[in-house]
């Protein structure tokens, strides 16, 4: 390695620690303070290590709704990521793929799915209508749908670098759509799925008004809405709080930490395809 | 014999369907609904009058600046400086994978979590980064409660936590640039600089716009972050459109607040369209 | 052969569990406050003792903006639950209550509820929807005792003794009085606590107010709770970090005695219970003093109600519950669990007799005739959402009083308009 990039890379990581992980560390810091410290807010080490005693009281916290929300939260990302990916992608190699007038119809409807803020109130009655309002299905449903533009847009983009030669190929050996698809396409946008799979599973997990609002209910609790047991109007039980941000914040890494590989094989792959 | 198309329409079935269902039609509603005095209840048709009432709203001109400087500060920052970042951390540093790790992390926390953990960061007496300034005898400013700081104290937030997603849109995008085309610049003669301009810039074209294109509805359309640091405040200084809206609704004036929905969509629209017009007469099929 | 056994044995046991409970679940929604989640859990607690076949599940809702819109919205696709915690008066009524909530007025425990309560859940219709959940508040200013002892002060019974107070306050080098505009809604206190004030000047200030005839910016002595805010930060009597401090902050600056004067609503008591029970008699209250000695009054807030939801599907069962929490041995758990912060609005439910010192201070105003008045909310329906960011604006000095008054007057202006109140279109 060349001593430039070694030193660059240096002091890159060096500002990168402070930038990034600093705040971090003041979660992870009041996390483990006892309540009176924790409320003083300050950067502290903790006068006493509580850490153990918060995260029992937090998993603890209205029968462990911590552990059911985790559940429920998995199960919404897991559903409507698959969903987005799939659907997603087929939407993006139609798009790309087939230049028509209805292409300009469902790029508009992209566009307005990215741009129009959901109208709450409407779509509640949509959902009661069809039996799906409180259910996670609903919930799963909902966040295909806001999620969809995104997808699309993503996939749609990079399509393009896929040359059609590889599709008339697989034609003319006599693959259906379907199997053209599946079986050429979408190995080949690999990249582009694990970005979408990382940054849509992050969005969903992390949603916090959607389940707010069409998921109410104990038994569907979802991981954010946890949050607001130690945030109430008037008192806040800081600690509690960010022990509760950083065990929300836990399933989300671990899929980074898992996905980071193949994002990063996906781009050499990439890199090396002339 | 009529030959199918290899990409048939009914493809796009399925997403089509949850997407008509579960946001066009409730969108449709809404836009009827913003001509009312709605109450949840009943919805009595007043015309126009929500929309001029939210045009005479003390706040409003400032709501739309704010978007405005928000949606084109934050939106800028990222395409630019993740690009930067993408370069830096694809061009073999040492510890270039705990970089692009790291740099990814505040993606991964939610807005409210992030929101609240920079409010208590930028207290204006206890929070470090007055701390540090402190240390060299600088009073720091109050970043959140100067109503001329406010929001770009939190557009800086937002850009901290957005980076890493401008960063690895870009990193994709970057990866699929063949090496063939450095190596002609460098045969050339090319200085990294130009290989820079010349190669990179434009053939990473579909990231750059993808990451534009994003960032700008998102800026400005942003609530979240907002609402969780100083909603709105002091004052109004940090009100922005999606924060105005969320009030009248919150005050229960739920006809207004569908209109003020309408009108930032309308905003966004005479903003993105064109611009992805743009791009797109210009994008090349590889 | 063991199977069938198990199948069998499973069977029968689920027929003789099914057939000894008819059991109903209360689904009881609240904001997140301690005081109010533990009253309504020793509540709960209590008539499932009394009644076996009645179980709860408490859920929380968050407080503040995010909580008014989450009650809206659920309350109108029918999804609120059985119980709902909620505030009374102008807020109450911006529920639309004859259409969202179930009529209590015949409810066994409505004979215990003292009609100054029934008035701010009563429905447009003249139903009763509410009954009252914990303890009636004062609006005023907290003080800390050892501070007023230090430096030979008295309370004040007029702003100009007051203000004088809080300069030799600040020639001591303490912080004279502490706001929170962290939490927006507590900057409103000026303002509101003042009401006592105003209606001792224009008697008929809340009835105008409802019908356009009066203005915030054209009667002086409105506009003078506006002008104290900005008074206050303009001599330099704030702490330094005002603009970010949050309600637990003002809560520690008057008990610790960093701070001298917070203006707070009583319930805070809870608060200082909770964080700083040793310096609890340290606190002491009294009303917001106006321009006449002699016309000194506490302004009142109405405690929260609870509600039933029209589409509650056990409402018998939740009107029961609701009836044993308006009766005396309700209101006397509640004082039990989470102590005695101000009077309760049941008949016959007598605060302890020792008290926290500013709970001491606060019942006078209660006992003497004429020297409480409910605050302006409780009053008139109006109530514009914005007051809480108008108010932050002047207490920080970035509005003067004058045009922040006027602001709130066309803020007011939709609030009325979309209530559909006669003399504003």
């Amino acid at each position: 390695m060349k001593r430039r990039q070694y030193i660059v890379g240096l002091v890159a990581t060096a500002f990168a620690s402070v930038i990034f992980i600093l705040p971090f560390l003041f979660i992870f810091l009041t996390a483990a303070k006892t309540k009176p410290d924790a409320s003083r807010l300050l950067f502290t080490w903790p006068e006493e290590w509580q850490i153990w005693s918060n995260f029992l009281e937090v998993i603890q916290t209205r029968n462990y709704m911590l552990l059911l929300a985790y559940f429920n939260s998995t199960v919404i990302t897991i559903g409507a990521v698959g969903m987005l990916v799939i659907f997603g992608a087929m939407v993006g190699y139609v798009l790309q793929r087939r230049p028509t007038g209805w292409n300009k119809l469902i790029y508009a409807g992209v566009l307005i799915g990215l741009m129009v803020p959901p109208a709450v109130v409407p779509t509640i009655w949509v959902l009661q209508g069809l039996n799906l309002f409180k259910t996670i299905t609903g919930m799963i449903l909902i966040q295909v749908a806001y999620g969809l533009a995104f997808s699309v847009l993503l996939y749609r983009s990079f399509i393009g670098t896929i040359p059609r030669d590889l599709d008339e190929a697989a034609i003319i050996d006599g693959a259906k759509p379907l199997q053209v698809f599946f079986k050429v396409i979408l190995p080949l946008l690999k990249p582009v799925t694990v970005t979408l799979i990382v940054v849509q599973s992050i969005a969903i997990f992390n949603d916090f008004t959607n389940p707010l609002y069409y998921l109410p209910g104990r038994e569907n609790v979802t991981v954010q809405l946890t949050l607001y047991n130690f945030q109430s109007q008037f008192q806040t039980q800081y600690n509690l709080l960010f022990m509760n941000i950083l065990l929300v914040t836990i399933p989300p890494l671990i899929v980074f930490i898992f996905f980071n590989r193949q994002i990063v094989a996906g781009m050499t792959a990439g890199a090396v395809k002339g | 014999m009529k030959r199918k198309s290899p990409y048939p329409y009914w493809f796009v079935l399925p997403a089509g369907v949850v997407f008509t269902v579960l946001f066009l039609v409730p969108t449709v509603a809404s836009f009827w609904f913003s001509m009312t005095r709605w109450d949840l209840y009943t919805a009595e048709f007043i015309g126009f009058d929500n929309y001029t009432q939210f045009f005479k709203e003390p706040f409003l001109i400032q709501g739309l600046v704010n978007t405005l400087i928000y949606a084109l500060a934050t939106s800028g920052a990222k395409s630019v400086l993740g690009l930067l970042l993408a370069v830096l951390l694809t061009s073999g540093l040492w510890g270039q994978g705990f970089l692009r790790t790291v740099s990814f992390f505040p993606v991964l926390v939610s807005t409210i979590g992030v929101g609240i953990t920079f409010a208590v960061l930028m207290h204006p007496t206890k929070g470090i980064f007055n701390l540090f300034l402190a240390q060299f005898g600088i009073i720091g400013p109050g970043w959140l409660t100067n109503p001329e700081l406010a929001l770009y104290s939190i557009a800086f937030v937002d850009l901290w936590k957005g980076i890493g997603l401008a960063t690895v849109i870009y990193i994709a995008g970057l990866a699929a640039i063949s090496q063939d085309y450095y190596e002609a610049a460098r045969i050339d003669g090319a200085t990294r600089l130009q290989q820079f301009w010349r190669v990179t810039v434009p053939l990473v074209r579909p990231a750059t716009v993808t990451v534009v294109t994003l960032s700008l509805i998102g800026g400005l359309r942003s609530f979240d972050l907002i609402w969780a640091m100083t909603r709105g405040g002091p004052g109004f200084s940090s009100d922005v459109l999606a924060s105005v809206i969320y009030k009248q609704y919150q005050a229960g004036f739920y006809g207004l607040s569908t209109a003020g929905n309408v009108i930032l969509f309308l905003l966004i629209a005479t903003i993105v369209l064109p611009m992805t017009w743009w791009f797109n007469r210009r994008e090349v099929d590889l | 052969m063991k199977q069938i056994t198990g199948a069998a044995l499973m069977a029968a046991f689920s027929v003789v569990a099914s057939a000894s409970q008819a059991d109903t679940v209360l689904s009881v929604t609240t904001d997140g406050n301690a005081e109010t989640v533990a009253a309504m859990e020793a509540l709960t607690a209590a008539y499932t003792a009394a009644h076996p076949d009645v179980t709860f599940e408490i859920e929380n809702r968050p407080g503040g903006a995010d909580g008014d819109n989450l009650v809206k919205t659920r309350l109108s696709t029918k999804e609120a639950g059985d119980i709902l915690q909620y505030n009374s008066g102008s807020l109450f009524q911006a529920l639309k209550p004859t259409e969202s909530l179930a009529d209590l007025s015949g409810i066994a425990g409505q004979a215990n509820v003292l009609d100054s309560f029934k008035s701010v859940v009563t429905a447009s219709d003249g139903t009763v929807r509410g009954i009252p959940f914990g303890a009636a508040m004062g609006g005023g200013i907290y003080y800390n005792k050892k501070i007023y002892a230090e430096l030979g002060l008295s309370v004040p019974k007029t702003w100009a003794e007051f203000m004088a107070n809080n300069e030799k306050i600040k020639a001591a080098g303490k912080v004279a009085v502490a706001q929170t505009y962290g939490d927006t809604w507590s900057s409103q206190l000026f303002v509101l606590a003042d009401y006592y004030n105003v209606q001792a000047a224009v008697p008929a200030f809340a009835a105008d107010y409802t019908a356009n005839k009066a203005k915030y910016a054209t009667s002086p002595a409105a506009m003078a709770g506006f002008q104290h805010l900005e008074d206050v930060f303009k001599a330099g009597y704030l702490n330094p970090d005002f603009g970010a401090a949050k309600f637990d902050d003002g809560v520690r600056m008057v008990a610790t005695g960093e701070a001298a004067h917070y203006p707070m609503l009583t319930f805070a008591l809870g608060n200082i219970k909770q964080n700083f029970a040793a310096n609890l008699n340290d606190v002491g209250f009294f009303a917001q003093p106006g321009p006449d000695a002699a016309k000194n009054g506490l302004t009142v807030w109405m405690p929260a109600g609870l509600y039933i939801p029209a589409a509650s599907e056990h409402q018998a069962e939740a009107k029961d519950f609701l009836s044993f929490v308006a009766s005396v041995d309700g209101c006397n758990l509640m004082i039990k669990t989470n102590g005695a912060t101000g009077p309760y609005l049941i008949k016959g439910c007598e605060l302890p007799a020792d008290v926290p010192a500013a709970v001491a201070d606060m019942m006078p105003y209660f006992k003497a005739e004429g020297m409480t008045a409910p605050a302006l909310e409780f009053l008139s329906p109006i109530k514009g959402p914005a007051l809480e960011q108008i108010t932050v604006e002047v207490g920080s000095g970035i509005r003067p009083a004058a045009e922040a008054a006027a602001l709130y007057d066309q803020d007011v202006e939709k609030q009325a308009k979309q209530l559909g109140l006669p003399g504003w279109q």
